[in-house]
């Protein structure tokens, strides 16, 4: 470890305009990890800690969830939905994937490094299909949450391994009813009522927040609207949700996950067709603003609740 | 089975009785359809021979829930040398686990299912393990030793509740699983099957019959088969949880036997 | 067989008996599977038994791998129970990796290598494989234990395979018969002429009785149907 604080120092110094006096001077205050002029020396390593008591390498992972596309994930008494928005990256190419089925009673979207995801969904896969052989049964929800998030957990404590670049929002069915589970690059993850993640997801917590009360007692087409209302707040004014670039995916009772195809998907995106935008294009979204929650993305959405 | 020991090729008919242990080690049925022995002779069995054995284990489903029965016997042998082995075992409110065969293997896997319980206790996400899932995780287990040719000389019955319904499965050393509404292992598939079965066929049975049956399966077997004994366990498993008996005492009266004289 | 017993007084006892352990156990079941043009119906015996005792009189023995794929298996059970339970996992990493069901033809080939997989210490099964195919016509797979695999329009299999298939040859082959005209077999005689041969088959084989089981495959789905047997 001294000799990986030397090194930083050294190639601090390597800066020509800021020496080493200029850094030991401000090295104190130098803890902005938004900040663009000051270089930090405590970023280089996800086991090196800040004064502060930061991880900054595993904070820069959890940017990477928003500056993937945006989605959203709600649930009432009975049914758990997905809603992604799905990015074209050029006019060439098809719209990218967000949503990846994992068992009949489980499935994921995603945002952030979609390798990072396909990575973990694999994981999430196995594991549900060794379950399933061992004990004629699928995996409950929130035990796979937990696997996960202990498999995320190592990689934010080694030298030799990065944090995952992705964040989930998993839909799953099980014993206890429908679920929606967000997990970070973090290794933290949350029981939540509804959540939104990836870019300008702020605006579809805001909607979620606004009306969270109303999604439990709801019937699946309400709360298929919701979702996509929430999406929606999400885009900017130019852009709508189409049966291009929106996907759907709900699990519930007798009702294995099922990703919506065209006929349904249409129905479900006229449930909020000719709808007004509520704050839509105005909404600022993540960009820009400090990390929120301190590492506890949207707290206050959060929603979580003990049984 | 077992009884029938290889039955294409019989032994003489009579010597001195089945030799010790012949009636609860159960060498498959070895037909001669089977599959070539030479093959398999070539493997290495590590555990050849069960020791300490019990005998018969019984369970029965009813309208709401399941009974299972089992002696207290562990036979080395012919004898009968230990009094008090109890193999009746609670796994959860939910499941009720009877074992029968090498009394070792069993204390063995009870051990593991004991601690399987408590780390999902540990979980403490309120989910508990089910009737259907131990029975088949069981099945892997014994499966996977068998297939090591180091199996667990023994056979299991499940009884449970399994999402408001009786369940009621046997797993044997093999790993060969099934349900039913009746099971009875070792010599008790000779002898208490047929009343088990009767009962069932009767039609829906209340805790109250089903226990009787029962009971009197164990009577019956305790007449018959010489390495039974007159204390066994009852263990019930209904929608209000699992409860195994303190150790119940047979009555049995040997007047019908004119030739013996007891005393 | 040379008994201890004869060297021994005959109140002596040879001791502790030396069990060799036989991995593999004969539980009995036939299958019988019979394709058509646009059908399949495979039917299998719900007796589980084990020498002379029965463990179960309701034993499925086919299990559905998809909405156009169904295995039936008799022979070890334990080898029946892991291998199916293989197969459905092995179908579900297709279903991921590639998006869609697996194909009948598909399912029957990796059933071959699995088998095969496994050459030198067998799963001790007869494996009869109904469904439809890619084009949606009936086809019947039938394989040996170590995963030789061949595709045919009928296939009786397990304890009484021996006895059925010269009568599914007689019945739908029209073998050694002169002045037959081959005709397309109908679902309805496809079915009634199962239910025939168990019916036979459970007159002569121990292990083959108390009820068949029967799923009928066509392009809208699978149908079930039981037909009782003789019990004892």
């Amino acid at each position: 470890m001294v000799v990986k604080t030397d090194l930083e120092a050294a190639s601090a110094n390597d800066k020509p305009s800021t020496g080493g006096q200029w850094l030991s001077q401000w090295h104190n205050y130098n803890f902005n990890l938004t900040s663009q002029w000051f270089r930090n020396q405590y970023d280089s390593d996800v086991t090196v800690w800040s004064p502060q008591g930061r991880l900054h390498q595993v904070e820069y992972a959890m940017e990477a969830v928003k500056l993937g596309s945006a989605t959203v994930g709600l649930k009432n008494k009975q049914f758990a939905v997905l809603i992604a928005l799905k990015r074209a990256v050029s006019e060439l190419s098809a719209y990218q994937k967000k949503i990846i089925p994992i068992d009949d009673h489980i499935g994921i979207s995603i945002s952030g490094l979609t390798a990072d995801a396909r990575m973990l969904s694999r994981f999430m896969r196995t594991e549900c299909l060794n379950h399933r052989y061992a004990h004629d049964a699928p995996m409950p929800v929130g035990r796979l949450i937990s696997l996960v998030g202990n498999k995320m957990q190592i990689c934010t404590q080694r030298y030799d391994k990065r944090p995952l670049g992705v964040g989930l929002l998993v839909a799953g069915y099980d014993d206890q009813g429908p679920h929606i589970y967000q997990t970070c690059p973090s290794a933290n993850y949350f029981d939540c009522r509804a959540m939104a993640i990836g870019a300008r997801s702020q605006s579809a917590r805001t909607y979620l927040e606004k009306h969270l009360n109303t999604f439990l007692d709801c019937d699946l087409n309400e709360l298929v609207a919701h979702g996509l209302r929430a999406l929606r707040d999400t885009l900017p004014n130019e852009v709508d949700l189409n049966n291009k670039n929106v996907s759907i995916a709900i699990v519930g009772p007798n009702t294995p996950l099922r990703i919506a195809e065209d006929p349904d998907l249409s129905r479900y995106l006229s449930l909020v067709e000719g709808e007004e935008r509520r704050g839509g294009a105005s909404a600022t979204g993540d960009a820009g603003g400090p990390a929120e929650g301190e590492g506890e993305p949207a707290a206050q959405v959060q929603g979580r609740y003990k049984r | 089975m077992a009884f029938a020991g290889n039955f294409m090729n019989p032994a003489p008919l009579w010597h001195n009785g089945p030799s010790p242990g012949a009636f609860y080690s159960f060498p498959a049925n070895t037909t001669s359809m089977g599959p070539s022995r030479e093959t398999v002779s070539d493997f290495k069995a590590h555990s050849a021979t069960p020791i300490t054995t019990t005998t018969t284990v019984i369970g029965l489903k009813f309208d709401k829930g399941c009974v299972i029965a089992a002696d207290t016997l562990g036979s080395y042998g012919s004898l009968a040398r230990f009094r008090d082995c109890p193999r009746v075992l609670k796994v959860n409110d939910l499941i009720l686990l009877g074992s029968g065969g090498d009394y070792a293997d069993y204390q063995y896997l009870k051990d593991i299912i004991e601690q399987k319980i408590i780390d999902e206790q540990c979980i403490g996400d309120g989910l508990n393990l089910k009737p259907k899932s131990l029975h088949c995780w069981l099945t892997r287990v014994l499966y996977n030793k068998r297939s090591k040719m180091d199996p667990l000389w023994s056979n299991y019955i499940v009884a449970g509740i399994q999402d408001g319904e009786p369940f009621l499965g046997a797993v044997d050393k093999l790993g060969t699983a099934y349900e039913d509404a009746a099971i009875a292992t070792g010599l008790g598939a000779y002898m208490a099957t047929p009343l088990l079965r009767d009962a069932v066929d009767k039609g829906p049975i209340d805790e109250e019959t089903a226990k009787n049956v029962v009971q009197k399966c164990m009577e019956v077997l305790f007449y018959r088969d010489a390495r039974s004994f007159p204390r066994y366990q009852l263990g019930v498993v209904n929608t209000n949880g699992v409860t195994v008996s303190e150790t119940i005492e047979l009555k049995h009266d040997w007047t019908l036997a004119h030739m013996i004289h007891m005393k | 067989m040379l008994s201890l017993n004869e060297n021994f007084p005959e109140y002596a006892v040879p001791g502790a008996k030396q069990v060799r352990f036989e991995p593999y156990a004969d539980n009995g079941g036939s299958v019988v599977a019979i394709a058509g043009d646009d059908y399949a119906v495979i039917g299998a015996d719900t007796r589980l038994s084990t020498g002379f005792s029965i463990y179960t009189r309701e034993q499925k023995k086919l299990f559905k791998l998809s909405d156009r794929t169904v295995l039936g298996a008799t022979g070890c059970w334990c080898d029946t129970l892991t291998l199916t339970r293989l197969l459905q996992a092995r179908m579900q990493m297709y279903e991921h990796e590639h998006n869609k069901a697996m194909s009948t033809p598909a399912v029957a080939q990796m059933l071959s290598t699995m088998l095969y997989y496994k050459r030198f210490f067998p799963y001790y099964i007869s494996n009869v494989l109904a469904g439809l195919d890619a084009d949606g016509k009936g086809c019947v797979y039938s394989y040996d234990p170590i995963g030789h695999c061949e595709r045919s329009n009928y296939r009786a299999g397990g304890s009484a395979g021996a006895q059925l298939q010269p009568l599914l040859d007689n019945q739908i082959g029209l073998k050694n018969m002169q002045n037959v005209t081959e005709a397309p077999l109908s679902r309805e005689k496809a079915l009634a002429l199962l239910k025939d041969v168990f019916i036979s088959a459970a007159e002569r084989d121990i292990y083959t009785g108390d009820s068949i089981y029967i799923l009928i495959i066509t392009a809208n789905g699978i149908q079930e149907e039981k037909f009782e047997l003789r019990k004892d």
